[in-house]
């Protein structure tokens, strides 16, 4: 099988020939430390400066707000850990979500065990949460609302300007988790009121192990990897200068084209969906129809189970992914198609197809072509399906 | 991740179908957990497998081992079909990774479920066949370690 469909996007995204160009000569010309003193470390310096003013530009904030982490993991562990320890003497309670990505759910875990209490926000059928619950869920002792700005999941985007107008009203912080988002979707983090937001580089065609966290001026939260002075004393460790040389490309090149990758994506998006709905029987699509990000469709076929189907897709050359339990290593399937309210036995069999820019129509009608062959053979394998028959015909 | 062997029982799955009137019938699994499996059994008066037919709702291992496991199974007497273990079917697959060694012991607990089947239609108690417990996924779950 020649051809090779990728649709992974929301997992990782190639990185842009036009961003390593930008990074390669930070390893071997301009390799100079940052820190360092004399003329020649300035092309690195510089190289990390232009970095920042362009990803800052992305969303509205200032150069000096951004702090480069190891990815997006780092940034939601430090904006919690960090929120915690500074404001945990104002107070011991969190808000956030239970479809937040583990970075953030097992940091609130974490948390938890250590004296915090955290609130989990449910979701509606859609994967959105109530602003009712978020105002009622508000305590004199909340330090922090931490809600993703779009589901890594299922895509659905939150509303995330009244959340933090909700944030600001009760002089609370608002943290955003924006990995899926960032340069995806517009954001303007003055606009949204938002305090601290994390990013990863490869989720928009940057490179792997670069991200940031954005920490609004007067946010106090302090060092998370402690050392040198690097990031303004408040991020240790030698800058990761291609990395971030790279990001910065990649943020700049993803906000050119934001305008018209976003109507691509959803068109194509929505041919995609279409197309399944149409043909495949006992369908759902899992997350907001309209308010979720462009080139995510989730999908749960009945009566199959999603590791299965992910198998058959990748010997047919695409690339899906699934919230099954058999792909997380646990028996429970993923948290998120479960608080959106589905059985287990349908959340077992999800599938996340995630475009980019160079999906083509031609790519799409290939995997539904693929889809309608397996979903209809792993059916005609499964007990499920034979019982659902069988009660459907007695029925008659 | 997964063996050649498994891959092709994955692939080109054995013996997938239903058996009309089968002797005995053993479904065991529940979707909660992601797997279920359906095996049917279509046994002689010599008590002999004559032919032996699957379904699974459940990932690549599980429809690999429940595939191997008919295979295993067919043609032999009810007390031979009994040996067949969840070990014996992991290595006619040539292993399994650790976290699906659950669906192996699956397929041994569907093809004891439609003996018992088999034997409760005939009346009749096979040597060393316990009633099969239909959901041995509620004692599998292994704590994860915390770090």
């Amino acid at each position: 099988m020649s051809r090779f469909v990728y649709l992974d996007n929301a997992a990782t995204t190639k990185t842009k020939p036009e961003v390593v160009e930008a990074m390669l000569p930070y390893f071997t010309e301009k390799f100079g430390n940052p820190s360092a003193i004399y003329d020649f470390a300035g092309q690195s310096k510089s190289g990390v400066t232009t970095a920042r003013e362009q990803i800052a530009a992305v969303i509205g904030a200032k150069a000096s707000d951004i702090y480069f982490t190891a990815g997006g993991s780092e940034a939601d562990n430090w904006a919690l850990k960090a929120t915690a320890e500074f404001y945990g003497n104002k107070g011991k309670h969190i808000i956030t979500t239970a479809i937040e990505h583990h970075a953030i759910l097992h940091t609130a875990d974490y948390l938890e065990k250590n004296g915090f209490e955290v609130t989990y926000l449910p979701v509606d059928e859609n994967g959105i949460i109530r602003l009712g619950d978020l105002e009622a869920a508000i305590r004199p002792d909340t330090i922090l609302i931490s809600v993703m700005f779009a589901n890594n999941e299922i895509g659905s985007v939150q509303p995330i300007k009244e959340i933090g107008a909700i944030a600001k009203k009760h002089g609370i912080l608002f943290h955003t988790d924006a990995v899926q988002a960032y340069a995806h979707v517009p954001i303007n983090v003055d606009e949204m009121n938002i305090d601290m937001l994390s990013a990863s580089g490869h989720k928009f065609n940057g490179p792997k192990g670069i991200g940031f966290l954005y920490i609004r001026k007067g946010v106090k939260i302090r060092s998370f990897i402690h050392g040198g002075a690097q990031e303004r004393k408040r991020r240790a460790g030698t800058e990761n200068v291609p990395g971030i040389v790279g990001m910065g490309k990649a943020a700049e090149l993803a906000a050119a084209s934001m305008e018209e990758r976003i109507q691509y994506e959803t068109e194509l998006r929505d041919y995609l969906v279409d197309q399944v709905m149409t043909r495949i029987p006992f369908t759902r699509v899992n997350g907001h129809r309209t308010h979720r990000l462009p080139n995510n469709a989730n999908f749960s076929f009945q009566f199959i189970e999603g590791e299965s189907l992910l198998i058959m897709l990748d010997m047919a050359g695409i690339c899906g992914s699934s919230g099954s339990a058999c792909t997380s290593g646990s028996l429970d399937p993923s948290h998120v198609l479960l608080a959106i309210g589905l059985p287990h036995e349908i959340a077992h069999g999800s599938l996340r197809l995630t475009l980019s820019e160079e999906t083509t129509k031609d790519d799409i009608d290939y995997v539904v072509e693929n889809l309608v062959k397996i979903v209809e053979r792993l059916r005609s394998m499964s007990p499920l399906y034979e019982d659902y028959v069988k009660k459907a015909s007695e029925k008659k | 991740m997964y063996s050649e062997k498994v891959m092709d029982h994955f692939q080109n799955p054995r013996n997938v179908g239903e058996i009309e009137n089968a002797s005995g019938v053993g479904t065991v699994g529940n979707a909660k957990c992601g797997d279920i499996m359906r095996m049917y059994l279509d046994i002689d008066e010599n008590g002999v497998i004559r032919d032996c037919k699957f379904k699974t709702f459940g990932c690549g291992a599980a429809v690999a081992t429940s595939s191997m496991a008919t295979e295993l199974v067919m043609g032999k007497t009810v007390q031979e079909a009994l040996q067949v273990t969840n070990k014996a079917v992991m290595e006619a697959l040539d292993g399994l990774p650790p976290v699906k060694v659950h669906c192996s012991l699956l397929a041994e607990e569907a093809i004891h479920a439609a003996l018992w089947d088999y034997a409760q239609k005939h009346n009749m108690k096979i040597e060393g066949l316990k009633k099969p417990v239909s959901d041995i996924s509620e004692h599998e779950e292994a704590e994860d370690e915390e770090y």
